[in-house]
Parts: structure tokens; C-alpha cells; sequence
């Protein structure tokens, strides 16, 4: 009896522990893959399009294309002011109003917020924003005077302004999130009014106090950020400009010339963003120190900034700003998808009809269908994956858990372009590309570390001594883990699903390149829709792509609080 | 009633030819049951886009034949994945067996080998393309088709101009800079690469261009900037006049449509001649929308599918084309109120009946007649192309 519980523990054990290497191969193979399937080529090398040998010359000639100075420019300026300004509003938020009803209140929105596609926000943001769009056609003409569109440059600006407006849109609840959940792991109430008593203002002592303290957890996050930002391509595709675009932009063009041999400069232009995003992060890294260096001198000189009303108000501003331009962004997005006649400058359609919606009815019924079961599935597995890495680190008493976090953030700051292109040939090679299976993997790199960062905390910190007690009632440990563990973490596991699903429905170029263009998602068909400008049909594929992830969040809160209908303790009362 | 007709003058037609004709064409059919056509087209249009659905609803219906449609931004990303696979060692089983294609495209596809083909001759309906009379049929950009694409549209360029605001359009290129410098910010093109706004400046070519011989020729890249100096020194010109002073260009066609529709601009381009009447019947532009002509003459073409060398479904893809060139589908395609684009089908070769799918179809409120809308002109040899495009990228894509 003893020998075979014996023996099937270390089976769980042996499971268990294979569990966290499926997931690296399966996880950082296909990057590293991808990587040296698009250095080879940079250096010369693919021999099926006749490069034998290695040589410098893509990389020369890639450096001599006409405007690249300016797009690296562009993009590297946009990546820097996306990440710098959306981290300022975040951390200048939570300084300002940190405890207050205000600060409950945004963050009930974070989550829808964070669910919509990125692209999403960019199509709603460039009618808004457009000369011929929301914004003059609310105030055309007694307003502003104006019958015909003015002609003046607002989106696709030659600094990408609004790019980097829509990227922040996005990127402010992605940093929300995580610097709370930074923020809930610290005893931030002393920290406070420790200072708070000492005399500090409200700013200066979570600034003081707290910032620091935290700041090494949201790190990673800005990292992502960084390399998001610099390196994006669904929505520079639609809001960045274009003579000449950004980096990425540019990249996949020379990717998709139909002059054979651009392909080796294009991938010389890949290592290029590479090498762009670990500048950035590079200098990011240095004026971290500086601010450091500096940020000591300020908390020891003591000012204590008492008077920071104004700021506090204009912080709260700007932020409600932000969620005012996605409301409408999304909004006008909707209206769209169900006008007939809409011309300037009228505010509203002059007529309405769900012609959009039947004529399209067929797309967006397999489109709809493919964005949710790629998703589903997705998801599924990562949490298999997910809760097996972290029921095998809780098991062996692991403390790698920073080594395993730098791992999963990965593919997040390797430029998506960077390695996707190698990816496909590996797919292709594999025979695999256009497959289920292909799309299903290569979504898997991206929403495993979504889902992976949003549960580990709350199923790192679940209460053991539930399992010991389980244990002396006679419980095996899978037992323990099926009948008390996982339903006690339903609501993690289904929010971190959620998060999954939302990554997954926004993904572009990962779904393009290992379907073959063959699985037309939401977002696929939404950006290859984006340049013809239809703003009925791109209407409904957002607001699809809003609603899906939507409800996913809405099921996932609610599911367990229907199953947890008679557990008052596992109910969340807010 | 009608489709069971054509089906089976179609399954009858090829008897009239060889039989070992009719006999490859049935091995093609029989072969094709059951298979699934990857379809890789551009798909930034939404009323192609249905025609391309309907067409697959009935090929499968009739032929038991799937098509999905792969909607491309750009057609080159084909001819990238078709590379990409032939990369990677795969000769067969490709995941694209057939390509909506033209001109430079097309040029390369064929300098690298990576057709199919040749093929069409043994589609019943391919005889009944006009490869006479519409020279473009076989000859794709001064580059011989030789049977490894099929001709499916033929194409015109035309100018789209709201009458509203202008009430004799500039029919030249030069007038054309004149009307701009009067109404600055109410004219722009679709920026090169796109297709249309490369076949603007090839149009502004071909009148400025001292020797126009040259441009059927392959490019001369010594005499390159010296020949085609009028362009640039003409778009120099005309930039500060253009929407948004030529900073910014619309990405396609229907975006500049749509800027049409935002009364942005004034003129719009296109290469279907009844594409404003098709838009007008969608409510995609407005009513008062007209086309025209340059006095000169506009470039013509005729779009292609193609079949990569390593395509999975080929008898698919070749009944499916068959289908394509058919009278019935051809007449729907000219219809403007699914597409408008013109047949590649010689009318003296149909059947009284086909001809009238064509002759009953309405021209349209906004569509020239075939006498107005003049004689097509000749595409450059696709090399024009590349060599135009690098350099405009060069003079106005860089930045500042």
C-alpha cells in the first residue's frame, strides 16, 4: 500500500516536472527558430534563393534604402513617447489618487479597456481624429466654420502623434494592471500614512515611498511595452504615416516584395528592429539609473510637496481623457457599422441600416468563428500548461521563479517581425504552416505569458494548510488539486483565461503568418479591410473584436460566481 | 433554368474541339471533386469580395469544388509565400493554388519559375476569350502570357470626379496640373507601390515622355532619370497642390474613394470604368459622381489567374477558372451592381443567348460608352514599374 502510493506520487512528480520543459521547447522553440531563420538570411545566407555564403551586403544595402534613417526615427521616437508617456499617467494616477473612490472607479474599466484589440482603438481613434471626421463633424459648421473638411494634416502625422495617442489608449490599463498588482504585493498602507503623517503630499509620498519599492516588478511590463510600441504593425498599419512608415511597417513590405531578392535585406532590416528595441530598452535602462541617482537626492532633500492639487487634477484629466478617446473611438466604431448615408458634415447618419451587417453576414460568421475557437483552444492549453509549471514550482519549492518570468516575457520583447517570418519557414518546413495545429502553436507564444503572469500570484499565494487538511481526510495530492484547489482558484483561472482570450483575438501578423492567410479572424479581416477605409464593414469587424473578449471577461466573472453561488467565502464582495 | 443551360453547353462544348481536348478536361473535372481552392486574392474591395464568394457558393454547388478566398493587402504577399515555400523545399502540396494576378507580379512569378502551366488552352472556355481584339489577353505587360495565367478582367484607368463641384474635368495631364493649382488639396493619388497610383504615374509618363517607344521596352537604367525627368519635374509641380500638400497619400483605391465620399477631394482614380456607377449604387460615393477620360487615351490591361507551380488543388483551381471565364460569370462581373469590370469574352464567339447576358446589362449613371471611353493604351514593360516606384519612393517617401 505504502510502495504504491509511493509510486504514484512520483509519478505526479515525474509528470509534473516534464510539465515546465513541454513548455520551454514548445514555447522559446519556435522563437529561437524563428530568430536564426531570419539572421541566416540577413547575413546572406539561404541557399534556396542562391545565398550560398555569408556577406555583409543586405545589411549594407538595407542601410541604404531610401528613408530608413527616418523610419527607424519614427519608430524609435513613437516606442520611446508611447511607453514614457503611458508610464507617467499611470505611476502620476496612482501618486495622485491611491485609496481614493476615484481610483476604484478607473479601475473598474481597466479590464474592458484591456480587452479590446489594440487595432481597435487605432481604427476608431483615426475617424475620430480625421479632419473629415467625428470630432469636425460634431462641430462643423456652426462651430468651426467649415462645409468642406479642412485639409490639414491630424492622422498619419509626420511625427505619429496619433499613433502614439492610440498605442497609449491601449498601453495606460496594460501598466494599470500590473503596477497594481505590484502595488497589492507590498505593504503600501504603512509605507503611506507613515509619510502622510510625516507631512508629505499625496504625490510626493506614494512617489517617495511606494514608486520605489515597486518599480522593479513593473520593469518587465515597460520592457513589453517598449518593444510593443517600437516594433507594432497592425496599428501603424492604420494610423502611422507613411512617407515613409515606421520600421516595422517598412519590414514587412520589403517581406512581401515580389522582388525575390528584397528578402535578405528585409531580414537584415529585421535584426535592425531587433537591435532598435535593445537600444531603446538600452536606454531606457541608463536614464533609470540617472533618475535613480537623482530620484535619492530628491527623497532625501524631504520637500514635501503639500500642494499638489493642481497636478493631482490635471493627472485625473488626462487620464479620464484617455478613456474618453477609447469610448468614443469605440462608439463611433459601432455607429458605423449600422449607418447607410453618413457624409460631413453631418453628426449622425442621415440614415441607418443593418445593410453591413447582412452583406458581410457570411465573413463575419467564419471569421467569428475562427477568432473564438483559435482563442478557446489557445487558452485551454495554456492554463494546462500554466497551472502544471506552477503546481511543479510550488511542489519542488522552487525560488526561479524571476529566471522562468524573464523567459516568458520573451516573445514579448523580441519585434514580432523579428522572428516570425523564420517561424514560417520552420512551419513550412514542418509542413505544418496553415494548419490548426500551426496557428494554434504560434498564438500559444504570445497568450502563454499573458496567462502565466495573471495567475501565478493569486495560485502562488493560495492558502496550503486547505491542502494539508484535505490530505490527513485521506486525499491523494491530484485529488487535492481537482477537488479543492482548482475550484478555489475558478475565479484566477477563468480571469487569466479571459486575458488569454483577449490577447489571442488582437493578434495580426502571428495569425497571418502561421495560417497562411488562411484563417480569417476578426483582426486579420478588420486590418486587410483597414487601407480601403470602409468604415461600415471595419465598423463590424470591431465591434466584434470589442465584444468577443468582452464577454469572455463578463463569463469569466460570472461563471464562478454562479458556481460559487453557495460558497460565501470564495464570493467577492465589491 | 438559365445556369443548367450554360452547365451543360459548357460539359457539351468541348466536344466541338479535339477530343483528346475534351478528354484532358474531363480528367481535370473528375479530378477536381472533393478539392479545396485556396484563392489568393486582393481583398480590399468588399464588392469583389462577394463576387469572389458567390463565384465559390457556385462552383461548389455545381462542381463540388470548395473555394476560400485568401484576401491578400497586397498581391505580392503571395508571390512572398510561394517563395517562402519553394525556401523551404516544398514542390507540392503548397497552400495557394490560385492567385488573382497581373503585370509585375506576374513577371516575376514567371522570371522564378514558380507557375504552373501552361494550362489555360485546355479550359473549354478559354476559347472564348477575344485574344484578338484585346491584345492584353496574351500579352501581360508586354511580357507573352503563354498560357501560364488566365485572363479574367479587363481593365481601363479613368478618372472619377464629383460634377458637383467641377463642371468640365481636365482631360489631360497637364490640364490636370492646372486644375490642381486652382483648387489646391482636391486631387491625390493612391501612393506607389499600390497598383492604381503606379499606373497614375505611368499615365503622366506616357504623355510627358519625349520617346514613348521606350517604355515597351525593358528599362535602361543609365538613361533612366534622363527619359522620365518630365514625371518628376511634373510631380514636383504638382505635390504642393495634392491633398495634404502631397505629404500624405490615400493607401488604395477605395481609400481614396472614401475620401471622394468625405468631399476630401474631387477626383478620384480607378481602373473600372463603371466603378462609379457601382459605388453610386451602394451609396459609397455620392450620386453626383461622373467619369472621364484623358483626350489621349488611358492605359488598359487585363488582370490574370495563375496557378503556382506547387499548388495543391491545380484541377480545382482550373475548374474554377473555367467557371470564371464562363459567359454567365462574366456577365455578372460586368454587372455594376455586383462589380462592373469588363469581360475578356469576344461577343462574335457566344452563343446568342450569352450575348444578351451582356448586351442587357445597363451601362450605369456615371460609366462612359465604350466609344467615349476611347482606346486603351499600352502598359510599359513591367521593369518601368519597379524603376518608377523606387524612385518616387525615393523623391517623396523619405521624409524630411
Amino acid at each position: 500500500m505504502n510502495d504504491k502510493v509511493k509510486n504514484y506520487q512520483s509519478f505526479l512528480t515525474t509528470a509534473l516536472r516534464i510539465i515546465p520543459l513541454i513548455t520551454l521547447i514548445l514555447f522559446i522553440g519556435p522563437v529561437l527558430a524563428g530568430l536564426i531563420g531570419t539572421i541566416l538570411p540577413a547575413f546572406g545566407y539561404l541557399p534556396a534563393l542562391g545565398g550560398n555564403g555569408f556577406s555583409l551586403d543586405p545589411i549594407r544595402e538595407m542601410l541604404l534604402a531610401p528613408g530608413i534613417y527616418n523610419s527607424i526615427r519614427l519608430s524609435f521616437f513613437t516606442g520611446l513617447a508611447t511607453t514614457i508617456i503611458s508610464l507617467a499617467l499611470v505611476i502620476l494616477f496612482c501618486a495622485s489618487w491611491h485609496g481614493t473612490w476615484l481610483f476604484t472607479k478607473i479601475q473598474r474599466f481597466l479590464s474592458p479597456l484591456l480587452s479590446v484589440p489594440h487595432v481597435t482603438i487605432a481604427f476608431g481613434l483615426s475617424f475620430l481624429l480625421a479632419p473629415s471626421g467625428w470630432f469636425f463633424r460634431l462641430t462643423s459648421p456652426w462651430a468651426t466654420g467649415f462645409i468642406r473638411p479642412p485639409d490639414i494634416i491630424i492622422t498619419q502625422d509626420p511625427f505619429g502623434i496619433t499613433l502614439i495617442t492610440a498605442l497609449v489608449v491601449k498601453e495606460v490599463p496594460f501598466l494599470f494592471l500590473m503596477t497594481l498588482a505590484a502595488i497589492n504585493q507590498i505593504n503600501y498602507v504603512q509605507h503611506l500614512t507613515v509619510a502622510r503623517s510625516l507631512g508629505y503630499g499625496p504625490i510626493a509620498a506614494w512617489l517617495k515611498t511606494v514608486f520605489p519599492k515597486i518599480y522593479q516588478q513593473i520593469r518587465l511590463p515597460i520592457f513589453a511595452v517598449l518593444a510593443y510600441a517600437i516594433s507594432v504593425v497592425d496599428v501603424a498599419i492604420v494610423i502611422a504615416p507613411t512617407t515613409p512608415p515606421p520600421l516595422a511597417v517598412q519590414l514587412l513590405r520589403w517581406f512581401n516584395d515580389p522582388e525575390i531578392l528584397m528578402r535578405f535585406i528585409a531580414s537584415a532590416g529585421a535584426i535592425l528592429q531587433f537591435m532598435l528595441v535593445i537600444l531603446a530598452i538600452g536606454v531606457w535602462w541608463t536614464c533609470e539609473k540617472i533618475i535613480t541617482y537623482f530620484g535619492k537626492k530628491w527623497v532625501f532633500t524631504g520637500g514635501r510637496f503639500t500642494c499638489d492639487k493642481w497636478l493631482r487634477l490635471i493627472v485625473a484629466l488626462c487620464l479620464l481623457l484617455v478613456f474618453i478617446i477609447a469610448f468614443f473611438s469605440l462608439a463611433s466604431m459601432a455607429v458605423w457599422s449600422v449607418s447607410g448615408d453618413w457624409r460631413f458634415p453631418h453628426t449622425f447618419p442621415q440614415t441607418l441600416s443593418m445593410q453591413t451587417w447582412f452583406n458581410n453576414a457570411n465573413e463575419l460568421y467564419s471569421a467569428t468563428w475562427n477568432t473564438l475557437g483559435i482563442g478557446f483552444i489557445t487558452c485551454i492549453i495554456s492554463l494546462v500548461l500554466t497551472i502544471g509549471c506552477l503546481e511543479n514550482e510550488i511542489r519542488l519549492g522552487k525560488k526561479a521563479q524571476n529566471n522562468s518570468l524573464f523567459l516568458l516575457y520573451t516573445p514579448m520583447l523580441i519585434p514580432q517581425v523579428a522572428f516570425l517570418f523564420g517561424t514560417q519557414i520552420m512551419l513550412i518546413m514542418m509542413n505544418m504552416d496553415g494548419s490548426w495545429l500551426a496557428i494554434i502553436w504560434t498564438h500559444l507564444i504570445f497568450v502563454l505569458p499573458y496567462v502565466y503572469i495573471s495567475l501565478a500570484d493569486p495560485y502562488r499565494s493560495w492558502d496550503r494548510r486547505y491542502a494539508d487538511t484535505a490530505a490527513c481526510l485521506g486525499s491523494r495530492p491530484l485529488r487535492i488539486i481537482i477537488r479543492v484547489k482548482l475550484p478555489m482558484l475558478l475565479r484566477p483561472i477563468f480571469i487569466s483565461a479571459a486575458v488569454g482570450f483577449a490577447v489571442s483575438v488582437g493578434l495580426y501578423l502571428p495569425t497571418l503568418f502561421a495560417g497562411a492567410g488562411r484563417f480569417d479572424t476578426l483582426t486579420t479581416e478588420a486590418v486587410s479591410l483597414a487601407a480601403s477605409g470602409n468604415r461600415r464593414t471595419i465598423g463590424t469587424y470591431a465591434l466584434l473584436q470589442m465584444l468577443l473578449p468582452f464577454f469572455a471577461f463578463v463569463l469569466a466573472t460570472a461563471i464562478p460566481s454562479w458556481l460559487h453561488r453557495n460558497r460565501r467565502g470564495l464570493l467577492i464582495t465589491n | 433554368m438559365r445556369l443548367l443551360i450554360l452547365i451543360l453547353f459548357i460539359n457539351i462544348y468541348p466536344a466541338s474541339f479535339a477530343n483528346a481536348k475534351s478528354e484532358t478536361w474531363e480528367r481535370i473535372v473528375t479530378k477536381s471533386q472533393g478539392q479545396t481552392v485556396y484563392w489568393n486574392a486582393w481583398g480590399g474591395d468588399e464588392r469583389i469580395n462577394s463576387y469572389i464568394n458567390w463565384a465559390g457558393a457556385e462552383v461548389k454547388k455545381n462542381y463540388g469544388v470548395s473555394v476560400k478566398h485568401v484576401k491578400l493587402l497586397d498581391t505580392s504577399e503571395a508571390v512572398s509565400r510561394v517563395l517562402a515555400e519553394k525556401a523551404a523545399g516544398r514542390s507540392s502540396e503548397g497552400s495557394i493554388d490560385l492567385i488573382w494576378i497581373n503585370g509585375e507580379n506576374f513577371a516575376a512569378m514567371k522570371k522564378n519559375k514558380l507557375l504552373f502551366g501552361p494550362w489555360t488552352s485546355d479550359l473549354p472556355n478559354y476559347h472564348l476569350v477575344d485574344t484578338i481584339g484585346k491584345k492584353t489577353t496574351t500579352i501581360d505587360f508586354t511580357i507573352p502570357v503563354e498560357g501560364l495565367e488566365a485572363p479574367w478582367g479587363m481593365a481601363q484607368f479613368v478618372f472619377m470626379y464629383d460634377s458637383k463641384f467641377i463642371s468640365s474635368p481636365p482631360m489631360s495631364i497637364k490640364k490636370l496640373l492646372a486644375w490642381a493649382k486652382n483648387n489646391k488639396g482636391r486631387f491625390t493619388y493612391p501612393q506607389p507601390p499600390n497598383f492604381l497610383g503606379t499606373t497614375f504615374l505611368k499615365q503622366a509618363l506616357i504623355e510627358l515622355i519625349v520617346d514613348k517607344k521606350l517604355l515597351q521596352r525593358e528599362v535602361d537604367y543609365k538613361s533612366f532619370h534622363k527619359v522620365t525627368q518630365p514625371l518628376w519635374s511634373y510631380l514636383d509641380n504638382l505635390h504642393p497642390f495634392l491633398w495634404r500638400s502631397g505629404k500624405i497619400f490615400p493607401q488604395n483605391g477605395p481609400a481614396q474613394n472614401r475620401l471622394l465620399d468625405d468631399n476630401e477631394i474631387d477626383i478620384s482614380l480607378s481602373f473600372e470604368p463603371s466603378e462609379a456607377s457601382s459605388l453610386i449604387s451602394t451609396g459609397a460615393i455620392p450620386n453626383s459622381v461622373r467619369t472621364f477620360v484623358l483626350s489621349k487615351g488611358t492605359v488598359g490591361n487585363t488582370s490574370f489567374l495563375a496557378i503556382p507551380f506547387n499548388a495543391k488543388s491545380k484541377e480545382g483551381a482550373q475548374v474554377l477558372v473555367n467557371f470564371l471565364m464562363s459567359p454567365y460569370a462574366q456577365a455578372r462581373k460586368q454587372n455594376p451592381l455586383y462589380w462592373g469590370n469588363g469581360t475578356v469574352l469576344d461577343m462574335n464567339k457566344l452563343k446568342l443567348k450569352e450575348r444578351d447576358y451582356f448586351t442587357s446589362l445597363s451601362l450605369g449613371v456615371a460609366t462612359l460608352s465604350p466609344e467615349s471611353l476611347g482606346n486603351a493604351l499600352l502598359e510599359p514593360h513591367p521593369s518601368w514599374v519597379n524603376a518608377i516606384e523606387k524612385t518616387w519612393s525615393k523623391r517623396y517617401a523619405i521624409g524630411k
